[in-house]
């Protein structure tokens, strides 16, 4: 068994969400994303011979060759399976926003934009929501912009959807019958009590909530060898703090 | 047919007041040294699009007051952080701002590029983009019962505005895989197009290089810019100039500090 003290705990992220992507055909993941990607580029380490992963921004790990249109046109005929989502705020419907806080005609703070969330939301099958400020002022009770619902009328042509929420502190699942998340895991070093206090939104507690498993040896002699060498291609920054390397010659 | 060939002020010169203007993101070919030849004519109202996001061209025009309208599904610096101008810009409600999503903006494209008044596109009902836009319409799939579905107004720029690393001397522009861009070329009214290098022979007829090229047909008028990206870099060609954006950043986290910085880089023009 692994001791934590010698685990980050961006590798237990990494190490949980592969395990959410296991097995799967076409892992895509966006721009700015080291973690999801670390997880994407585990899960295809596994499966060499069954999971394609595509980042965006990547000129190693991207096949796409009809221009920016192509990754949505591969989600809506149901070619990607696996896609993440952030959000400055995320709500307890898995409503993101990503555009501003306040009035968004003359907010107090304004973001990027919605990118494809609008739509990759709807389209791919297993979305996981990633975000590593986990506060009242991040999981909020209602988002003040909705680039993506979380749910949608029945008769609203969605195969995909939130599947879970991962933060620093914990793993949520996502209920899309209840429109609810449910606290899965949470991570060594926190606590459901820690967790209750410093989420916005209400969402269902299991009796027992299990910690996020750490991951076992295999696994972390993968993330730390192929997977943060291919990582350091398209984060360099990242690859050199959390793995001391520089970027792949 | 030999295309017009012209320098980067005359390239300039050609985007009049409140033209509505199709521009790359940070990670294609963004024709910057044009950019700044726009600025440096101290052109107004433009409607800038993202195909599908904005990032340095667009803090720069915002901040010169270039821009009356911005429609992308996002502005954002890459690893630089939030875009500094156009933050402020929101936040004092000085632009008209388009909120979109990525392949929204495709698919309007699109829709001009077929010459037809819409496309329809799955997922966006039910967000807040959908509610605030004017121009997209939820109407009912006339092929099924009870399926809502979004319809995209087509997006006619009067300019598709980038860079390109390789044209000829009949205007054809050598693209390779970043096919967005022969998407702005094909749904804009015309391209004006600044390229690394402009060679005397045909790129047509080489038919593996023909598959990344957009025909000179699309390009309005072409000029020369090496290192025409700078400080942006482009794929398979020079890195983008770090020390040069995280200097930018910092100095247009001010409206002063960018005025500085931008008459620093017409006064290097100069020189």
């Amino acid at each position: 068994m692994s001791n934590s003290k010698d685990i980050r705990a961006e590798e237990i992220l990494i190490a949980a969400i592969a395990e959410m992507l296991d097995g799967l055909p076409h892992i895509a993941v966006g721009a700015s994303s080291p973690v999801p990607g670390a997880a994407a580029m585990l899960a295809r380490a596994r499966h060499p011979e069954r999971t394609r992963v595509s980042v965006l921004g990547s000129e190693k790990n991207n096949f796409f060759t009809d221009g920016g249109k192509e990754l949505f046109d591969c989600a809506g005929q149901g070619r990607i399976d696996a896609f993440f989502l952030g959000g400055a705020q995320i709500d307890g419907q898995a409503n993101i926003n990503l555009v501003s806080v306040g009035d968004p005609d003359r907010p107090k703070v304004r973001f990027p934009g919605s990118f494809g969330s609008a739509y990759m939301y709807f389209t791919v099958p297993r979305v996981i929501l990633f975000r590593l400020e986990h506060t009242p002022r991040t999981l909020v009770e209602k988002v003040d912009f909705i680039s993506a619902p979380g749910t949608s009328e029945p008769n609203v042509y969605r195969p995909g959807g939130p599947y879970a929420l991962i933060t620093d502190r914990c793993l949520f699942s996502f209920d899309r019958e209840k429109g609810r998340f449910r606290l899965a895991s949470v991570h060594p070093g926190h606590t459901v009590e820690e967790i209750r206090e410093q989420t916005g939104f209400d969402y269902d507690e299991p009796a027992e909530v299990p910690d996020t498993p750490l991951p076992d040896a295999e696994t972390l002699a993968a993330i730390r060898g192929p997977v943060a060498e291919q990582l350091a291609e398209i984060y360099p920054a990242f690859a050199a703090e959390v793995f001391g390397l520089g970027k792949a010659a | 047919m030999d295309a017009i060939r012209l320098d980067i002020e005359g390239l300039a010169a050609r985007v009049p007041d409140g033209a509505k203007i199709a521009l790359p993101p940070d990670y294609s070919y963004c024709a910057m040294a044009l950019v700044r030849a726009i600025i440096a004519r101290g052109v107004k109202d433009l409607h800038i699009i993202g195909v599908p996001a904005l990032g340095f061209q667009a803090d720069q025009l915002i901040g010169a007051g270039c821009v009356a309208t911005v429609e992308t599904a996002a502005v954002t610096l890459g690893e630089f952080g939030l875009a500094p101008r156009f933050g402020a810009a929101v936040k004092s409600a000085s632009i008209r701002m388009l909120d979109g999503t990525c392949p929204a903006i495709h698919a309007g494209l699109q829709a001009a590029e077929k010459g037809v008044p819409f496309m329809p596109l799955r997922g966006v009902i039910g967000s807040d983009l959908e509610r605030r836009r004017d121009d997209w319409i939820v109407a009912d799939n006339p092929f099924a019962e009870n399926d809502p579905i979004l319809m995209v107004k087509a997006i006619q720029p009067d300019f598709a505005v980038f860079h390109a690393p390789l044209a000829d001397r009949f205007g054809n522009v050598w693209v390779g895989v970043r096919r967005e861009l022969m998407l702005m070329a094909h749904a804009a009214k015309s391209s004006l197009v600044t390229a690394e290098k402009i060679v005397d022979g045909n790129l047509l007829d080489d038919p593996v290089r023909a598959a990344g090229t957009i025909p000179g047909l699309y390009v309005g008028a072409l000029a020369e810019a090496e290192n025409g990206a700078w400080p942006l870099g482009i794929p398979g060609g020079y890195d983008a100039d770090a020390a040069e954006l995280a200097r930018y950043v910092e100095m247009a986290r001010t409206e002063e500090g960018f005025a500085d910085y931008m008459a620093g880089k017409s006064k290097e023009a100069a020189e």
